[in-house]
């Protein structure tokens, strides 16, 4: 009769994993409270509206701004217009400056 | 308690004697469940930390739609708005983009002068006085791009084809990535030259209301007496960034589906039916006196036993890739095009409904999946069964 009690260690040391992680996280989580707040005064200071995660398109950089439906839209849930669009790698950037 | 420990035991002997079958199931199940909970962890984080940050953001802005785009806003119409009763400061804003060859790189412009008390801590340097020409500050992604930092020159060429040289006189710290990573920051006069803006025009502008229940109000007003303008609010913003960050957004619910498609293929192929050594097992059980009963909880713990595994496994690897790793695994997808991209640092959130949607998404299924074929073949008669 060992199997079961390895089996339930197993599961308790995966819960405690789990748990543990979780409490770091907290603790991540409140110490960077300050943190969060003084980005939200700057995002005021500066007047920001958008995150700066992706910078290749408008409506990705600023999805909040982008256009509304109008033709050859620029928004995230616009349908493609060309088959193009979910086929084409993006390219090198040092292709793409090389042609600049 | 007991029988069910004995049984427990007896599963764990049977599930070891195919250790090999068994281990790729875990090892398949836990992967399912890695990439459906650290897409699920990675979109809520996003989104928490969207919403706490863009808590800043103007309650309005206004700007001009031309053409179905967004077109420069004259000045005049911060005076008229001015005018509308519950507006207090009007504040025009200056930004744009800029495509940097040497990197490939874009970069947000934006005018911006003074001592902002927050932002200065969030700087290493200085910041751009008033009246400061020629200085800019950098986001971390902008001054990694150049390969350049504090004192150091930013080259960039104006609409007329003239080459402006910025001094870098402050960069942006690491914890203000997720908001400055490819900003460039320069004084106001300064992005009007580069970017040839007539000095009785902005990009757009800031409008601020006193009373935050009267800013859709206010926004009504603005658009009835100017159709040509668009507001948008903050309240407009967040809702924006709640959606974005949903989890049926995008590619993520291409890619959740196809992890769920592979779990479904997964669990199917255990439902349709028990191999032939399964079925042997089960008849020589029921031969030797095993209840009905006893069959279905043993296939319980079997499939308790592989799910609960895989299922605690797959959630601690998503917490530490994305709360550690920074999503590593999902960065090229997420990349994109973008050539500079901000190392996240998200937050750790966890928002329980996600956790009893991934149990009902894999835990449940699998183990009801276990259990149906081992009813079919446990009411029939042994004999029948061990004869195949």
């Amino acid at each position: 009769m060992t199997k079961y009690r390895i089996f339930l260690a197993l599961i308790a040391v995966e819960l405690a994993t789990l748990l543990c992680l979780y409490g770091l996280g907290l603790f991540r989580f409140n110490r960077s409270a300050p943190e969060v707040v003084l980005l939200q005064e700057m995002a005021a200071e500066l007047m920001l509206t958008d995150l700066a995660i992706w910078s290749e398109a408008t409506y990705a950089r600023h999805p909040s701004q982008a256009d509304l439906f109008s033709p050859f839209q620029d928004y995230p849930s616009a349908i493609e217009h060309f088959p193009s669009g979910s086929i084409l790698a993006p390219p090198f950037a040092e292709r793409r400056g090389a042609h600049e | 308690m007991s029988k069910h420990l004995k049984i427990l035991e007896f599963v764990l002997s049977s599930l070891l004697r195919r250790k090999f079958k068994n281990l790729g199931i875990v090892a398949v199940f836990s992967f399912v469940v890695f990439i459906l909970a650290s897409i699920l962890f990675l979109t809520h984080a996003f989104k928490a930390e969207s919403l706490a940050i863009l808590e800043g953001a103007p309650e309005l802005i206004v700007h001009k739609i031309a053409g179905g785009r967004h077109d420069l806003t004259a000045l005049r119409y911060g005076d008229e708005i001015a005018g509308i009763p519950g507006v207090g400061r009007v504040l025009p804003r200056y930004w744009g983009y800029y495509y940097d060859v040497s990197t490939g790189a874009n970069y947000t412009i934006m005018g911006a002068t003074g001592s902002p008390r927050s932002t200065l801590q969030l700087v290493r340097g200085a910041f751009i006085e008033a009246g400061q020409r020629g200085v800019c500050v950098l986001g971390q992604g902008v001054a990694e791009a150049r390969l350049t930092g504090l004192n150091g020159i930013v080259p960039i060429m104006g609409a007329n084809g003239e080459l402006y040289r910025f001094q870098v006189v402050g960069v942006f710290t690491d914890p203000s990535t997720l908001l400055t990573n490819d900003l460039m920051l320069i004084a106001p006069e300064d992005i009007r030259e580069i970017f040839d803006i007539r000095p009785d025009m902005a990009t757009d502008i800031v409008v601020q209301v006193f009373n935050p229940s009267e800013v859709a109000n206010v926004a009504k007003k603005i658009k009835y007496r100017f159709p040509e303008l668009r507001p948008i609010t903050r309240t407009e913003i967040l809702r924006t960034y709640e959606t974005l960050f949903s989890w049926r957004s995008g590619l993520v619910i291409l890619t959740f589906v196809g992890a769920l498609v592979a779990f479904g293929i997964l669990a199917w192929d255990k439902a349709t039916g028990l191999s032939a050594e399964e079925k042997k097992e089960i008849g020589i059980l029921k031969a030797i006196g095993w209840e009905t009963s006893d069959i279905l909880a043993l296939k319980f713990w079997e499939g308790a036993v592989l799910s609960l595994v895989s299922f605690l496994t797959g959630l601690i690897a998503a917490y530490l890739h994305v709360f550690f790793f920074g999503a590593s695994v999902f960065a090229p997808a997420l990349k994109g095009w973008s050539v500079i991209f901000p190392e996240f640092r998200l937050r750790p959130t966890i928002d329980p409904y996600q956790i009893f949607v991934l149990i009902f998404l894999t835990v449940l299924p699998y183990i009801a999946a276990t259990i149906v074929p081992s009813w079919k073949t446990a009411i029939t008669d042994p004999d029948i069964v061990m004869r195949g």
